[in-house]
């Protein structure tokens, strides 16, 4: 048996790129407070303003930059601050925004989750995410951000399982996460498309999120974003190759017919739970995961394939393979043997 | 470049880079995995953080529950507005913080006075029907040593709770041990900027105010870093170890300071304070010009958040200096990596400076 990990979790965190470590070395070398007035302060505030204009340039953004802890935490600043109230919300959400969703309006879904634009209206403040974290199903943002912007509202793209990967999406705020594209686990960052959508805090980030800046990690995330998303064509591949394996050998790929991100796919081995199989992948030394990291080993049904009208035991049978930057063959090879294995079907001939 | 601005942040110990290198691996390792997935990289990143959460507690009274947070700002934040407490006193030499936060939860916020000394009453009267009350462990700009556990004692008294940033105070002296709540941060004690913890007595009801994942037992969602973790972890044990050292250093440096600048008027008492502090006027200073001739040493006038605002510290103002004596006044800050020699050429520097001034 292989003992080598295979890591196929990129969707929970993905590795710290080497470019992204030595940006961190250097940013903790420039350890003093961006907010002090001395020489070394000012140093530390030009790096970080540097970084700043960097990656709004690199994502194609125009507007402002507000660093934070990481998606969770942009998230619940924009719904927090944003001066519109939050009134619709796809039912496909990470928690992150579920659980700030009070009573706004669950729009309505298709079967690949994707939500109704005949649905949306109102000039409130509307939450619908870039890519499913458990299905890899693309929303179509851009018609999505039109509409709401027709009716007056303001759109908000949580964007941590699509940035650094895909193009962002046309939305009015946009949270993401470092550590899911090669950056560190710690930062991220809220996308402000003019600041009046906002009410201000005070303290640091233009009086937008008060906190001393998190300087080694904001470097590590441009570094992150530097190295490009080349990678991502070849992960279709693997990723059409490992879903033809799956079905091959009688699973099913979840919301196969829909535009999905090519790095994130789920699928169902029917008549075995995803807990048992996961306790199987994770003897072969195979990291997968069922539904988001938060939560894996919950055993809830998840919400996000409730919503697209599985019922709940498919839903259960369902595992989320997500692929990285270094994901090879061998390593698709390796899992659908181990898949395989786990459905009790013989390999190919 | 001579460093004396400890107070706005503190060097990386370089036990604490150590520790978090193995969790800023990359392809091919498995120091990179979400603590929070069930797999075996995931479980051994959720180990790392726990090894850290039990050194961060080591800082903190014994008992209650340790949240990690990305600072102490998010930690206070998550203390005032989550405890639900209404009518909050705040001391008046509390950092924005603290201030801002209260204020904008209760308008009405009483704000506890400071004597010339910049210490509170213990015997301060609260007022009927006080919620919380929010006191700092040691001030950030003058250094002073406030007695948080008398304070703490006037409030359960009173029927409040008692939130203690000890910011400025964790891992050089012992917590208040009868506080409900104490926010603290990594990079004030050697450990890395993107981090801080609040400390919670067992038995508190915290509403989140980042909702998600449901990570940190429900209180604050987002994807734990066991790199930030470790390096924490590690600065909270390097301090616990070495905290009579590193005290008997600062007062060394203190005292070698001080004869230097001994025609400088000290803020803030001279007995109830942190020694890594020396916050001192000289009437007729012009501190601009004075940190712009002085480009070699890292100072301040003030706290780093507040630095450049123009705005007269609330501090001094608090202690009851008039406005051109408090923008006179500047904050050195030393601790575990200053020299003794660099200390004392950094005082010559400013003294002479200051007397170029004619004053």
């Amino acid at each position: 048996m292989p003992t080598k990990p295979l890591y196929l979790d990129h969707a929970a965190s993905t590795p710290l790129l080497p470019a992204a470590r030595d940006a961190w070395l250097e940013g903790a070398a420039i350890w003093a407070n961006p907010s002090s007035p001395h020489r070394q302060g000012r140093a530390a505030r030009s790096a970080l303003e540097d970084a700043r204009a960097k990656i709004a340039e690199m994502l194609g953004w125009t507007g402002e930059v507000v660093f934070t802890s990481g998606a969770s935490e942009a998230i619940a600043l924009a719904i927090v601050r944003s001066k519109k109230p939050l009134c619709a919300v796809s039912p496909v959400e990470h928690e992150a925004v579920l659980r700030h969703a009070g009573a706004a309006r669950r729009l309505p879904v298709d079967a690949s989750g994707r939500v109704d634009l005949d649905s949306l209206g109102g000039d409130g403040l509307v939450a619908i995410q870039q890519v499913n974290s458990e299905t890899g199903v693309i929303q179509p943002l851009d018609e999505v951000a039109s509409r709401v912007r027709e009716s007056g509202g303001v759109l908000l793209a949580d964007c941590a399982q699509g940035a650094g990967k895909l193009p962002l999406p046309g939305a009015d705020l946009i949270a993401l996460a470092a550590h899911k594209f090669g950056g560190p686990i710690g930062i991220g960052a809220l996308l402000v498309r003019d600041w009046a959508m906002l009410e201000p805090v005070g303290g640091q980030e233009r009086g937008y999120r008060a906190g001393t800046e998190n300087l080694p990690g904001v470097l590590a995330m441009v570094a992150a974003l530097e190295a490009g998303s080349d990678w991502v064509g070849e992960a279709l591949r693997l990723r059409n190759m490992l879903e033809a394996g799956i079905v091959d050998a009688g699973g099913e790929a979840i919301a196969a017919d829909a535009t999905r991100s090519p790095t994130i796919g789920g699928y169902r081995m029917p008549g075995k739970s995803s807990a048992a199989q996961l306790i199987r992948f994770d003897a072969m030394g195979i990291a997968v995961s069922a539904g988001s990291a938060c939560s894996s080993g919950s055993l809830r049904t998840s919400h996000v394939l409730s919503a697209m009208g599985l019922d709940d035991k498919a839903a259960s049978e369902v595992i989320r393979v997500s692929i990285g930057r270094e994901t090879c063959e061998a390593d698709v090879d390796r899992f659908l043997a181990a898949w395989r294995e786990i459905a009790g079907k013989r390999a190919a001939a | 470049m001579i460093y004396l601005d400890y107070q706005a942040t503190t060097p990386l110990a370089p036990e604490a880079r150590e520790a978090m290198l193995p969790w800023l691996g990359g392809p091919g390792s498995i120091g990179f995995a979400n603590p929070h997935s069930p797999h075996r990289p995931g479980r051994a990143a959720a180990a790392a953080v726990e090894v850290a959460r039990e050194q961060v507690a080591a800082l903190l009274p014994a008992g209650g529950r340790v949240v990690f947070t990305s600072g102490a700002t998010e930690a206070l934040n998550l203390a005032l507005a989550g405890i639900g407490r209404r009518h909050l006193a705040v001391s008046a030499i509390e950092h924005a913080a603290v201030l801002d936060t209260a204020g904008a939860l209760d308008p009405a916020t009483t704000i506890l006075p400071v004597d010339r000394e910049g210490v509170i009453d213990p015997a301060v009267s609260l007022c009927e029907g006080t919620g919380l009350v929010a006191v700092m462990q040691v001030n950030n700009e003058i250094g002073t040593i406030q007695p948080v556990e008398q304070l703490a004692e006037a409030a359960h008294a009173a029927g409040a709770l008692f939130l203690c940033d000890a910011v400025q105070g964790a891992g050089k002296i012992a917590p208040p041990a009868n506080a409900d709540l104490i926010a603290i941060s990594a990079h004030k004690l050697y450990g890395p900027k993107g981090i801080g913890a609040l400390w919670v007595r067992d038995g508190l009801e915290l509403a989140p105010l980042i909702h998600g994942g449901g990570q940190e037992q429900g209180l604050r969602s987002g994807t734990l870093s066991p790199a930030l973790c470790a390096g924490f972890g590690a600065a909270a044990a390097l301090s616990m170890g070495r905290m009579e050292e590193d005290a008997a250093h600062v007062a060394l440096l203190w005292e070698r300071a001080r004869a230097i600048l001994g025609r400088w008027t000290l803020n803030g008492s001279t007995e109830m304070r942190w020694l890594g502090n020396l916050n001192l006027r000289l009437a007729g200073l012009d501190v601009t010009r004075l940190m712009s001739e002085l480009r070699q040493v890292a100072f301040s006038a003030g706290s780093a958040c507040a630095s450049g605002s123009g705005r007269t510290s609330h501090v001094l103002k608090a202690i009851g200096l008039v406005d051109k004596d408090a923008k006179a006044s500047i904050r050195l800050g030393f601790g575990r990596y200053t020299e003794v020699r660099e200390l004392e050429d950094a005082c010559a520097q400013i003294d002479a400076a200051a007397a170029a001034q004619g004053v």
